[in-house]
């Protein structure tokens, strides 16, 4: 990776207000010059945004306004794109169209927040020994991790199949938390890793000159420092784990009362007709909690995604 | 014991417990799927190994050959679009005006929603009869009969690429355009400076600098794309007639679909290749660049 997008990583990793309120005044004083825009351009500045968002956001307005039809209405030509008195009735049949609507809900945070806890106490110590120590081998290791990225759960289902199986997970929340965490280490590893390094390590010497064992000082020392790099691992892996249960939820799982919101929602499909309004109504409460964790961890996310795409 | 020996124990220790976890969850599982390509496994318990015959079968049976050029077809047109909509996105979320935040935090739902939600709202836009694609075409005159994108093998192709896209856009675009606001603004200051003119800043500056992002992240996106199934399985399962089948789709239908483990194993095996062969190119690429830079 270049210098530049490495430190273009680094410098949104810290996500620190300090650090951007700078660049913002900065930019305020050259925006008079540079910046200035015709209006022809302003124009197309926006005409472009608009194109792009809609594209971005077509399904989930569309999805919105189909949760507000009637069916009768949803099953009708022509095709209509605002809803004719539309109510908010799906949102109350779905509880009872789907019985275990609640619990696939649950499901998915949980699954997501244990693979979140299973991932930090693995990723914490293994970003801490990539960070700090240079013994042989780190680098190969470390590209070995990296390499695990590369090949997806799909590919390996039948193995993990048989894995889950002779475990006796098969259907348990375990078959579906045991191969999630593991495609979401090698990333977390790295963009800690990018995080640890820049604590000084005047700081670990410190300690050790005062005494401290190794392990006090990464508990004592480190954790504390690395607290915000922490904060966007965990964040970044609990949205990994939310936004990709599917596959393993679909193979290792047929028991109702573990499945996640994705795998369960097909709950709609299994009649004479699905019931294409209360899925959409289900699937807005759904991810209803992430869209308020984005708007308000916005920062956390670019930091977290920028960092996470391996680099060298 | 030296100090470094005992530095490089406790670092080795350190690093156990997420080394047992990739051997056990993703190496040993790597080598099993090797193992079970050359075995004619399926649903009893026992199982003979039977040499090359799984990958004589597959290679022979003619439609192998056909699944793996759809799917790097299919996967270089969803890189292509991805980028080319993710970097118009980034340059455009990057110019300085009133909203910008906002337009960020917009561009995140595709990637931050579970995946499988995402797909099922354009399996009901796709819909031919009462979808909202069909349906606006119709409304606007601009087709007079309804168009079901997944009931036809060339539509409901690039309807999947166009699904696959939208999901991978935001990732493309946030990271491009902190690529983008890494640039040095001196640069921009001394070219305009000089009078260079917004396109000749964007050419000259803007565009030789973003390479090396772009790159990185068209290799990692095509690895993931390569990789994609959940919505090709969602959407059409592969159909209508194999028409986006890809490897992923193919492996899956063999293994799970057919209970047949040993040939889905031969398949995986095909992939694995392709994906080490990318993985090989992508580390290298990256070593390349970072080297450039330094010179």
């Amino acid at each position: 990776m270049t210098e530049l997008a490495r430190s273009a990583s680094e410098s949104t990793a810290t996500a620190s207000a300090e650090q951007k309120a700078p660049a913002k005044v900065k930019a305020r004083s050259q925006k008079a010059m540079i910046d200035r825009y015709t209006w022809y351009e302003v124009v197309g500045i926006y005409a472009g945004i608009a194109l792009f968002l809609i594209f971005v956001l077509a399904p989930f307005i569309e999805g919105f306004l189909v949760s507000l039809k009637p069916l009768a209405q949803l099953f009708s030509t022509p095709y209509n794109f605002i809803p004719e008195n539309g109510s908010f009735q799906a949102y109350f049949d779905m509880w009872n169209s789907v019985p275990a609507l609640g619990l696939h809900i649950f499901n998915s945070f949980f699954i997501s927040s244990v693979i979140t806890l299973m991932v930090i106490a693995i990723v914490v110590p293994a970003a801490y020994a990539f960070a700090r120590f240079e013994f042989t081998g780190a680098g190969v290791m470390l590209g070995a991790f990296l390499a695990v990225n590369m090949f997806s759960g799909a590919v390996l289902l039948i193995p993990l199949f048989r894995l889950m199986r002779s475990l006796g997970l098969l259907n348990t929340y375990w078959a579906m938390i045991i191969p999630g965490a593991a495609f979401l280490i090698p990333s977390s590893i790295w963009l800690l890793r990018t995080y640890l390094m820049r604590i000084p390590r005047e700081l670990d010497e410190a300690a050790w000159a005062d005494g401290a064992s190794r392990l006090y000082t990464l508990r004592r020392v480190i954790l504390p420092l690395a607290m915000p790099g922490i904060v966007v691992i965990s964040i970044m892996t609990f949205i990994g784990a939310y936004a990709q249960q599917f596959i393993f939820a679909l193979t290792f799982n047929s028991k109702t009362e573990y499945m996640p919101l994705p795998v369960g929602l097909f709950g709609f499909f299994g009649r004479q007709e699905v019931l294409w309004n209360e899925l959409m109504a289900a699937s807005f409460v759904g991810i209803l909690p992430v869209m308020v964790v984005i708007v308000f961890l916005q920062r956390y996310l670019v930091a977290g995604l920028t960092a996470g795409a391996i680099k060298q | 014991m030296t100090r470094s020996q005992s530095a490089t124990l406790f670092a080795l220790g350190l690093l156990l417990p997420a080394t047992l976890y990739i051997l056990a969850i993703v190496a040993y599982p790597l080598f099993d799927t090797i193992v079970l390509s050359f075995t004619n496994a399926a649903l009893r318990p026992t199982y003979d190994f039977i040499g090359w015959e799984n990958y004589e079968r597959i290679f022979s049976a003619g439609n192998f050959t056909e699944v793996i050029i759809r799917t790097f077809v299919w996967t270089f047109f969803s890189v292509a679009l991805k980028m080319i909509i993710g970097t118009c996105g980034a340059v455009l979320l990057n110019a300085a005006v009133p909203g910008q935040t906002v337009f960020r935090i917009l561009t995140m739902p595709p990637w931050v929603v579970p995946m499988a939600i995402g797909i099922f709202m354009w399996g009901w836009m796709y819909n031919g009869q009462f979808g909202m694609i069909s349906g606006l075409l119709q409304n606007f005159g601009l087709r007079d009969s309804p168009l079901p994108f997944l009931a036809y093998g060339n539509t409901a192709f690039w309807a999947t690429i166009v699904t696959d896209v939208w999901i991978g856009v935001p990732m493309v675009t946030i990271y491009l355009l902190a690529a983008l606001q890494s640039i040095p603004k001196d640069l921009y200051e001394a070219a305009w400076t000089d009078g260079a003119g917004r396109w000749y800043r964007f050419r000259r500056v803007t565009l030789p600098l973003m390479v090396p992002a772009m790159l990185t992240m068209s290799l990692l996106s095509l690895i993931a794309t390569f990789n994609s199934f959940d919505i090709i399985w969602i959407l059409t399962q592969g159909g209508p007639s194999g028409s986006t089948t890809t490897m992923i789709i193919d492996t899956y239908r063999t293994a799970i679909g057919s209970f047949r483990y040993g040939e889905g194993a031969a398949r995986a095996v095909v992939i694995c290749i392709f994906v080490s062969l990318f993985c090989i190119v992508y580390f290298r690429a990256v070593r390349q660049l970072s080297k450039g830079q330094i010179r």
